[in-house]
């Protein structure tokens, strides 16, 4: 077998030093009825070219050739092609995480570099190496910041990712921390701040908003930073669109940012693996979960950098670690990286500005639920038909229209979520507003 | 000797922050074809931020040899053997890195209708067939994202399946051998953490878990084989304790890759457990991830597994989530994709004679390791071992030299350290796992550099203990990174 890089012979010298007769032997110690007295039920293997038309048959059931406006949480964006150049690196892919420091300065230096970036993307102080993902990044912000404040209850807005919220709920569950929303404004889509304010009280650690949030709209951070912090409780502000901060002034009174970096040339997929993040401000730093990475010196005097404040971490500190967590997304946190690096400081602001652009012209054709001020998508009302034949009628045209909204949010059953990005071609723009029902003269008048 | 390696020239580079220069561009976008639209008048220009501040500033040219140097900097499986104990450190096959890429696969949104996701589905569904078919389990979830998370999931599946039978019960046990991440997982599900000792053989020791198992107790969580590398040998017998008092036992199957093939978790007595495919199933582990953490379960456990399910209705997949007993979800969408895809092209490579074939090679590199190094390091655990072993430090400590300082030596032959001071219940444990993917020759040149390192210790122990000598980076100060964090860059005052 390719992967097995021993001859039977050297396979028989191997045995003999260690005193068998075949391989089986080494195996006689297992009691007799715990071993499998059969080839496991499986088909014997293939070569590579069978494993490559093996998938090439799966991915041809999937959708192929078809403009998506799809957004919800995961982002179509271009990615650019030193992303797979670098992590296809041998040194990268294949390295375990970096705890033999002088041996792995290649991975520590590149988190060093991604804590930096995202501690200027989000206005924080201090990043950690990157959590699974977003949806699990929020649960753990919102256990740190029940052990700084000692105050056990969440306050969740029905505006954040309704996966994550679900996410929360599972952790919350069983560590006494108990999980409660606060609503949305029916007008702008943004958060209800009456609502908070009435919710809120002294047993709060935490008040958990997204912006832009799961409607796409730019949310009211500062109100809400005013009203958890006048009450003792800690804001954790969630993206779950990265690009966004092109462009977007940072959540600065956020005491916690917990994200989702997918949109930094990380393929959707069919959901993961993507990576998440916490950041926060320095004060925090003992109470966050995950890797570190930390800067130091070797025995020379050359800048170094190593894993560092593990007494956090579950393997010191075991049942009262911080978290449970111990993988990171490193490669995933790298790809970010690279895209970070290839877009830079011009290229992230002319990105969200393109981003920016489609999504308003294809709002232009629609009909916006909300009056809030959004990024790259938005609810669009349907009228006359359903959104599920809605987009059956977008599939026709070989396109995927928006997310319908019913699932997750009953009174918003006549809606649809949209996302234009980047990606999205006028053309197709243009016939989704054909599709839903807006007269072409209309387009005509924004062309003009 | 030092015979596998020598230095070459390394490159120098500075941070990404301080190789910057203001107006220096990596990219180009297209054309707008649409209506620009005025930023501050869309979002408020209260919204609206200016340039990131430090944010890189680099061409293409300097971007790519940025990464590339950086990248010559680090040990990697592809330079050689990476005899980490626990962690399964094999080679990861290209063809899992093409066929993850696939487009329609790696560009399929979790939202897209079902009908134009059938094949993301139908890999799915295998994978779980699969798993379930190597583990002996009735159903698998792929939710989760990595090993704890598993682990996380695994003990709610517990909890809600104790408390649908009226009551959740008050404690984990774990025992000492235990990765960090048992006892932290447990913490997180609401359970107290009993610790239980080892027997003197390193094993679970069976005549007190029976006093300890009562009404209180939940579940064991156990990995076997365990971390010194031994098969739990009562296994069943401590599966029959706990299963007397209701409690359940639960496997972390960290270790598995001494057993497939062999001998399935399902078929010795376990309820739930959790695999890394990143260990066992030969997805890359990237620098620290991304990884997949799959539970598998007895069936008494399905209605608990996080939604949504798989299932097949008529001749399509569909996406179940009307379960009302779920634990709920314990990530969005339904689990690291990317990830299930490589390790099915892996298991796909091998197939079921091959996987066997596999853990076989696994366990023979390890047996033959510990032959020739017996006479060189004390071995505190007599047992046979499988896919790992674990000496401790006993003899070199005499010398003053630990297992930190034998790992920092080994990094001068050109090897990656085995996995240092753990399992906690050896004394300076040297835990070393050469997984199937090493040939004999690899193996013979770690033997030679094992042995000739013990004879170091003995001839100038001081010159060991201030290893590494032939790294770019010579030893690194964790202990100032620790006292002063210094955790970004920020430019000069």
């Amino acid at each position: 077998m390719r992967y097995l890089p021993k001859s039977d012979s050297e396979r028989r010298q191997m045995l003999e030093v260690c005193g068998a007769s075949s391989p089986e032997e080494l195996f006689a110690h297992l009691p007799e009825a715990a071993r499998l007295h059969r080839p496991l039920d499986l088909a014997p293997g293939i070569s590579e070219y069978e494993i490559v038309e093996y998938f090439r048959a799966r991915a041809a059931e999937n959708a192929n050739g078809y403009a998506c406006f799809l957004g919800a949480g995961v982002y179509n964006h271009y990615r650019p092609v030193l992303v797979d150049a670098v992590v296809s690196r041998g040194e990268f892919l294949t390295a375990y995480t970096p705890y033999q420091a002088e041996i792995s300065q290649g991975t520590l230096t590149q988190i060093f570099e991604f804590q930096t970036m995202i501690c200027q993307l989000t206005g924080m102080e201090v990043a950690n190496a990157s959590m699974y993902d977003g949806s699990t990044a929020v649960p753990e912000a919102a256990m740190m910041a029940v052990r700084a404040t000692g105050k056990g209850r969440v306050l969740v807005a029905k505006s954040v990712h309704p996966e994550y919220r679900e996410v929360l709920r599972t952790y919350a569950k069983h560590q006494g921390m108990p999980v409660d929303e606060f609503g949305y404004l029916a007008d702008a889509g943004t958060i209800d701040l009456e609502d908070l304010e009435q919710k809120m009280d002294g047993l709060t650690g935490a008040v958990i908003v997204q912006s832009p949030n799961f409607f796409g709209i730019v949310d009211q951070v500062k109100a809400a930073a005013q009203i958890a912090h006048k009450n003792g409780a800690l804001l954790v502000v969630v993206f779950t669109e990265a690009v966004s901060l092109g462009l977007l002034e940072p959540a600065a009174e956020a005491d916690i940012v917990a994200g989702e970096l997918q949109s930094f040339a990380i393929s959707p997929s069919y959901g993961g693996p993507y990576a998440g993040i916490i950041a926060t401000k320095e004060k925090f730093i003992r109470q966050m979960p995950g890797r570190l990475v930390g800067q130091t010196t070797d025995s020379r005097g050359n800048r170094a950098f190593c894993l560092t404040l593990a007494t956090r971490e579950q393997h010191i500190r075991r049942e009262k670690a911080t978290s449970n967590i111990c993988t990171n997304q490193a490669l995933i946190a790298l790809m970010a990286t690279v895209y970070m690096t290839v877009y830079g400081r011009r290229g992230l602001r002319e990105l969200a500005q393109q981003n920016l652009a489609k999504a308003h012209y294809l709002a232009g054709r629609l009909t916006p639920r909300f009056s809030g001020k959004f990024f790259n998508e938005f609810v669009a009302r349907v009228e006359g038909k359903s959104p599920e034949d809605l987009n059956k009628a977008l599939l026709k045209r070989k396109i995927i229209g928006g997310l319908p909204l019913g699932r997750f949010y009953p009174e918003l059953a006549d809606s649809v979520l949209l996302c234009a990005t980047e990606m999205s071609r006028r053309a197709d723009m243009d016939a989704v507003g054909q599709v839903m029902g807006v007269p072409a003269i209309a387009a005509a008048e924004v062309l003009a | 000797m030092i015979d596998k390696v020598r230095s070459h020239l390394s490159q120098n580079e500075a941070l990404l922050f301080e190789r910057s220069s203001p107006g220096k561009i990596g990219y180009q976008l297209p054309e707008l074809d649409v209506p620009a639209v005025d930023a501050a008048e869309a979002l408020g220009a209260e919204n609206v931020r200016a340039e990131i501040e430090g944010f890189p500033e680099v061409s293409e040219v300097e971007a790519i040899r940025h990464f590339t140097r950086l990248s010559t900097w680090n040990y990697a499986i592809d330079h050689g053997m990476y005899p980490l104990g626990s962690c399964t450190m094999k080679y990861n096959p290209r063809i899992n890195e093409l066929v993850a890429r696939t487009e329609a696969l790696a560009w399929a949104h979790p939202y897209a209708p079902e009908s134009l996701a059938q094949g993301s589905m139908e890999v799915m569904a295998r994978v779980e067939a699969v798993l379930a078919e190597i583990t002996g389990m009735d159903a698998v979830t792929l939710q989760p994202a990595a090993g704890a998370h598993g682990e996380l999931t695994g003990i709610l599946l517990i909890r809600a399946l104790l408390e649908k039978k009226g009551n959740p019960r008050k404690k984990i046990l774990i025992p000492d051998s235990a990765h960090g991440t048992n006892p932290a997982t447990a913490a997180i599900a609401g359970y107290a953490v009993q610790n239980i000792k080892s027997s003197a053989t390193g094993l679970l020791d069976v005549g007190a878990l029976e006093r300890i198992v009562d009404q209180d107790v939940a579940a064991l969580m156990v990995t076997n084989p365990n971390t010194l590398g031994v098969f739990e040998e009562n296994i069943m017998r401590v599966a029959e304790i706990l299963h007397k008092k209701g409690a359940m036992l639960y496997m972390d199957g960290a270790n598995m890759n001494a057993l497939v093939g062999m001998a399935r978790p399902g078929d010795f007595g376990v309820d739930v457990l959790h695999l890394n495919l990143h260990k066992t199933f030969s997805t890359p582990h990237g620098g620290g991830g991304p990884g997949a953490g799959p539970v598998a379960v007895k069936k008494a456990f399905e209605p608990f597994l996080p939604a949504p399910r798989l299932k097949r209705a008529a001749r399509k997949l569909v996406w179940d989530y009307k379960r009302k007993h779920s634990i709920g979800r314990v990530k969005a969408f339904y689990g690291n994709f990317g990830v299930l895809v490589r390790a099915l092209a892996y298991i796909l490579a091998h197939g079921g004679p091959g996987l066997r074939n596999a853990t076989m090679d696994a366990v023979l590199n390890a047996v033959y390791i510990r032959k020739r190094l017996e006479p060189y390091f004390d071995l505190p655990y007599s047992s046979p071992n499988m896919h790992e072993v674990v000496f401790s430090d006993d003899r070199q400590a005499k010398l003053g030299v630990r297992t930190g300082d034998l790992a920092k030596r080994l990094i001068d032959y050109g090897f990656h350290p085995y996995t240092v001071s753990f399992p906690l219940i050896v004394h300076g444990a040297l835990m070393i796992e050469p997984t199937e993917t090493e040939s004999k020759v690899e193996i013979d040149q770690f033997i030679q550099a094992m042995i000739s390192i013990a004879k170091e210790v003995e001839s100038d122990p001081q010159m060991v203990k201030g290893a590494p000598y032939n790294t770019r980076t010579s030893k690194v100060d964790e202990v100032a990174a620790a006292r002063k964090p210094v955790l970004r860059w920020k430019p000069p005052l």
